[in-house]
């Protein structure tokens, strides 16, 4: 299942293109913290950019402004969204 | 509606749209979406509940557990099997019911299945067994692929030896071709997949939408998102036109994620797959290059399977090609439920049965 939350990057660690210290990104969504890797994302982001994250990986780097209008529909969405069986990867 | 949204400007706008869609669809529309996690959102928000009664939205082929063959799914059963071999996967397989038994029921009697939510998890398991050969299962479209080989990519770096990949890895251009091709399916417009489209870029519609005429709209899987979507399949219908939309400008670009696209054709290459309900369709499916045959889990084992058997009864093959919906399967909801499921699509978080069968439309 696809997660559609942008979430903002903290902390970036490794490098782009190294498979034996692969780039990672610290990032946090509504309190949440996980860490996810950077191999695929099509831009590398930047701390304070957001990210849209997939099984794990970030696949689309957003700048503050772009995240911030679809953060505020998650915002009322978060406190309605929470139905059964969520947040799986496929 | 079973999750009423709290916020006032949420439903102002939601409704606005739904008037807007009601306003223009006066005539009978059929529209696909083509991913499941668009499946998903659409029932667990009730949205049909929100569209006129002239509009109709059907589920295609983008359930990547509800479309693997029925032989895909014997052979990763058949590498649980395996005395020396810890499977991890994504948590919607382990119930997809094989010809004869499934992964959940091997795993209690005795095999060792992980669940992981991320492929890079299996390198982990591999670290953590080194006893042990842990087989990674592929299954997914071209978001899931890239994540795949990228952790392909990292264990040849890492010279990793006990770590091995499954492949079913589909892509989604060629399904839609020859579902399309195939027959006449009676659809006005796909609402295309959010995440497979970051990966590959809305250009990716581009060829089916002009061949088949038929009107394409990239979009979200917000309520907001999907009903922004069916009101540009409406609006194109009503003007007769056909074009590749994208309105879902914060996670997906006209040419897609190139650095994932780089990296998937680096370490994959078309094959020819098989689908659930689809039969076998050129090139849609992704093989492991012989660059990286010693990661390659076909290559490492011997897998055989006996004969397969799809289950009596179970419609999913035709659910997936929009043929049937779950309501004309005599197993769904007596027979047929997510506790005790017969065919993938009542298992999978994504499949149409299991969405119907969670959100309304019970038998
Ligand atoms: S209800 Fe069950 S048996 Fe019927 S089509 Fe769906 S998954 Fe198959």
């Amino acid at each position: 299942m696809c997660l559609a939350i942008p979430m903002e990057v903290k902390e970036i660690t490794g490098t782009p293109g190294n498979f034996l210290d692969p780039p990672l990104a610290q990032v946090e969504a509504q309190g949440t913290r996980a860490q996810v890797r950077l191999d695929i994302v099509d831009r590398m982001p930047e701390v304070g950019d957001f990210v849209i994250v997939h099984a794990g990986f970030a696949i689309h780097t957003l700048s503050r402004e772009e995240a911030e209008k679809s953060l505020e529909l998650f915002k009322d969405m978060a406190k309605v969204a929470k139905g059964p069986g969520d947040e799986k990867p496929a | 509606m079973k999750n009423q949204p709290e916020s006032p400007k949420m439903v102002e706008e939601i409704l606005q749209i739904a008037r807007a869609i009601g306003e223009l669809a006066t005539r009978p529309m059929r529209f696909m979406e083509v991913c499941g996690t668009h499946t998903m959102s659409i029932f667990r928000h009730g949205l049909r509940s929100l569209l006129p009664k002239t509009l109709e939205l059907v589920s295609g082929p983008g359930c990547p557990v509800c479309v693997t063959s029925q032989e895909d799914i014997d052979r990763m059963i058949a590498f649980s099997l395996k005395e020396e071999v810890i499977v991890a996967t994504f948590g919607d397989l382990v119930r997809v019911p094989g010809s004869r038994t499934s992964l959940a029921e091997a795993r209690a009697s005795g095999a060792r299945v992980e669940i992981v939510y991320s492929p890079a998890s299996a390198l982990e398991i591999a670290r953590q067994n080194p006893d042990k050969q842990v087989v990674f299962l592929g299954v997914g479209f071209e978001t899931t692929a890239p994540t795949v080989a990228a952790t392909i990519l990292e264990a040849d770096a890492r010279d990793i030896q006990n770590l091995s990949v499954f492949s079913t890895h589909k892509v989604m251009p060629p399904a839609l071709d020859a579902l399309f091709r195939g027959q006449e399916l009676g659809i006005d417009g796909l609402l295309c997949p959010g995440h497979v489209s970051a990966i590959i870029g809305a250009r990716a519609y581009e060829k089916i939408c002009q061949e088949f005429n038929i009107p394409c709209v990239v979009a979200g899987f917000e309520p907001e998102d999907i009903l922004r979507g069916v009101f540009h399949l409406v609006r194109q219908k009503v003007k007769g036109v056909a074009r590749v939309e994208n309105v879902y400008e914060r996670a997906v670009t006209w040419e897609g994620n190139q650095n994932a696209c780089a990296l998937m054709e680096k370490v994959f290459e078309k094959r020819d797959a098989r689908w659930r309900g689809l039969g076998t369709i050129k090139g849609s499916g992704l093989a492991i290059r012989d660059d990286f045959s010693h990661l390659n889990a076909e290559r490492r084992f011997d897998i055989t399977v006996p004969e397969t058997r799809e289950k009596k009864g179970c419609l999913c093959g035709e659910i997936i090609r929009a043929r049937a919906l779950p309501l004309d399967c005599s197993l769904f909801g007596r027979v047929c439920t997510p506790t005790s499921p017969v065919g993938p699509c009542m298992v999978s978080s994504e499949g149409t049965c299991s969405a119907y069968y969670r959100y309304g439309g019970h038998a």
